[in-house]
């Protein structure tokens, strides 16, 4: 099992177990981690699983794909550890992995 | 049901029967079925037999329906294939009565002219705007009579989301009709209601280019504001765009906020009725509206379709799609696809994944304004809880004669106080 913290924006802390294969995002949605809409499923495609993740663990979570670069790019919360969780694969060297949510998904 | 014979057309498929007609002769794209609210049997039957279909004649061409919910996010999800340019409603524009607007634009322009709008309508400046959104809401309804009768559209659907335009522009609120105006104007077909031709439809846009101008010249000069015209004016990408440009964009924001949410507004009301033991989920646990407000935004679809054209050669569900060919995404029938959609053809307003609706799209053109319709939506209906046992639908609706806006005219309503 992968431990994964989510910290809402209000600094509210969520500790999850998952199984590597699944996306963080589908981490945090079938735990019942609230401030995660996920709105299209997990298809890239609607910017509502926005994450910031931990410095310190920016370059295991992988490359930003040029679909994901672009839906970021029209957030109005971009930051430079922004990720869309539902693009970010649980692997064993993510456990203990740290992530904060924006204050809106949008 | 509206009456079919005001619907002559030679391509009309109203009394049609959609099972046992030529396939290939399906047309979704007149309007005639639309207004006659018999659309939904013919897109079941495309979605069963011919989930990609080519309909090689029309009033407006040849094009492509795409009916299933996978492959609408296919097409929404890949711009570099499917182009939102020229234009994304299903009749080819032409030159003179053109409008340029980040709706039909490809990356990067669309992006940028989208940054500078898009912080309006986000959560942080909603969240500004929710007390003010709520008191016009208790207003609108505590104007309202009890046990008589009147038309839900005209006094809460248009008055509600028009206000709420002034707001967000910070128009002039005793002018504020004129918004309304200008959006019917701006989607309706000349001869069906709302303006007699197109010279009378681009007079109404230019009456509001003029009186826009006037607001841009007026906040140029001012302190930069959070309306949505300050932020056109002042935004980098957007200080310099031409006339027609700043005039397309307008509409794009007026016609984005009106039409979609006066009828997902009016819609929510009409399927309450139709589905009683919904509205007494309602009435046992409020707590449920946000999710409801999901659920009545997929069962409306405010806006039937979203046309691409195909840049390149390409395959989609075993068809071969060539480049400058027409794709009309049906979000209104990949809304009822049961195969993504559990129990699609009916309406629960505590369903799971309530939120995976295709109403706004997806990928770069999601609606921008989303969280502003559910957060309209979700108080319009807290407060309709707050006042009223039943907002009761007590005659025929009317709709609107389109097969892109998907919406009422006219709907007769008695609402009855608590008890």
């Amino acid at each position: 099992m992968v431990k994964i913290k989510f910290i809402e924006h209000s600094g509210q802390e969520h500790d999850v177990e998952t199984n590597p294969g699944a996306s963080v995002m589908v981490a945090a949605v079938s735990n019942g981690v609230p401030g995660i809409d996920a709105d299209c499923g997990g298809a890239c495609s609607c910017a509502t699983c926005h994450v910031y993740v931990d410095q310190e663990w920016l370059e295991r979570t992988g490359e930003i794909n040029p679909t994901e670069e672009a839906m970021l790019s029209l957030s109005t919360d971009r930051k430079d550890n922004s990720r869309l969780s539902c693009q970010i694969q649980v692997t064993e060297d993510l456990d203990g992995l740290v992530v904060t949510m924006p204050e809106f998904q949008f | 049901m509206t009456d079919a014979s005001a619907d002559q057309s030679k391509w009309s498929m109203v009394g049609k029967d959609p099972w046992t007609m030529p396939i290939e002769k399906i047309d979704l794209s007149h309007p005639g079925i639309w207004q006659a609210n018999e659309f939904l049997p013919f897109m079941e039957r495309l979605r069963l037999e011919d989930p990609v279909h080519y309909c090689a004649e029309s009033a407006v061409g040849p094009y492509w329906s795409i009916t299933k919910y996978k492959d609408i996010m296919q097409v929404d999800t890949s711009p570099e294939i499917f182009s939102s340019e020229p234009t994304i409603g299903i009749v080819d524009t032409y030159d003179e009565y053109t409008l340029p607007s980040f709706i039909s634009m490809d990356p990067p322009k669309h992006d940028e002219q989208r940054r500078i709008a898009q912080p309006v309508v986000a959560p942080a400046n909603l969240k500004r705007l929710e007390h003010l959104i709520r008191q016009r809401v208790c207003n609108i309804l505590d104007e309202l009579p009890l046990e008589t009768e009147f038309d839900w559209v005209k006094e809460v659907s248009i008055e509600l989301t028009t206000q709420m335009l002034a707001t967000l522009f910070d128009f002039p609120f005793e002018s504020r009709h004129k918004l309304t105006f200008w959006s019917d104007a701006a989607t309706a077909i000349p001869g069906a209601g709302v303006v007699s031709s197109n010279e009378e439809r681009w007079a109404a846009m230019e009456e509001c280019l003029q009186v826009f101008t006037g607001l841009w010249n007026e906040r140029v000069n001012a302190e930069p504001g959070n309306d949505l015209v300050s932020m056109l004016a002042h935004g980098e990408a957007t200080q310099n765009m031409p006339p027609m440009e700043y005039l397309g964009n307008i509409i794009l924001l007026i016609v984005g906020g009106n039409d979609t949410t006066r009828n997902s507004i009016s819609g929510g009301v009409l399927a309450l009725n139709e589905n009683p033991a919904e509205y007494d989920k309602l009435r046992a646990d409020r707590s449920i509206i946000p999710n409801m407000v999901s659920e009545i935004i997929r069962w409306q679809t405010p806006l039937a379709y979203m046309r691409r054209t195909a840049l390149v050669d390409t395959e989609l569900g075993g068809k071969q799609i060539k480049a400058g060919d027409k794709v009309v995404m049906w979000y209104a029938s990949g809304n009822r696809d049961s195969e993504v959609i559990d129990r699609a053809d009916e309406f629960l307003i505590d369903r799971d994944k309530a939120r995976q609706h295709l109403s706004f799209g997806f990928g770069l053109h999601r609606c921008m304004g989303n969280r502003l319709a559910e957060m309209q939506l979700r108080i319009l209906w807290e407060e309709i809880m707050q006042r009223f046992d039943m907002v009761e639908v007590v005659g025929q609706p009317e709709r609107v004669y389109s097969s892109f806006v998907k919406g009422y005219t006219h709907l007769p309503v008695r609402l009855h106080g608590l008890s």
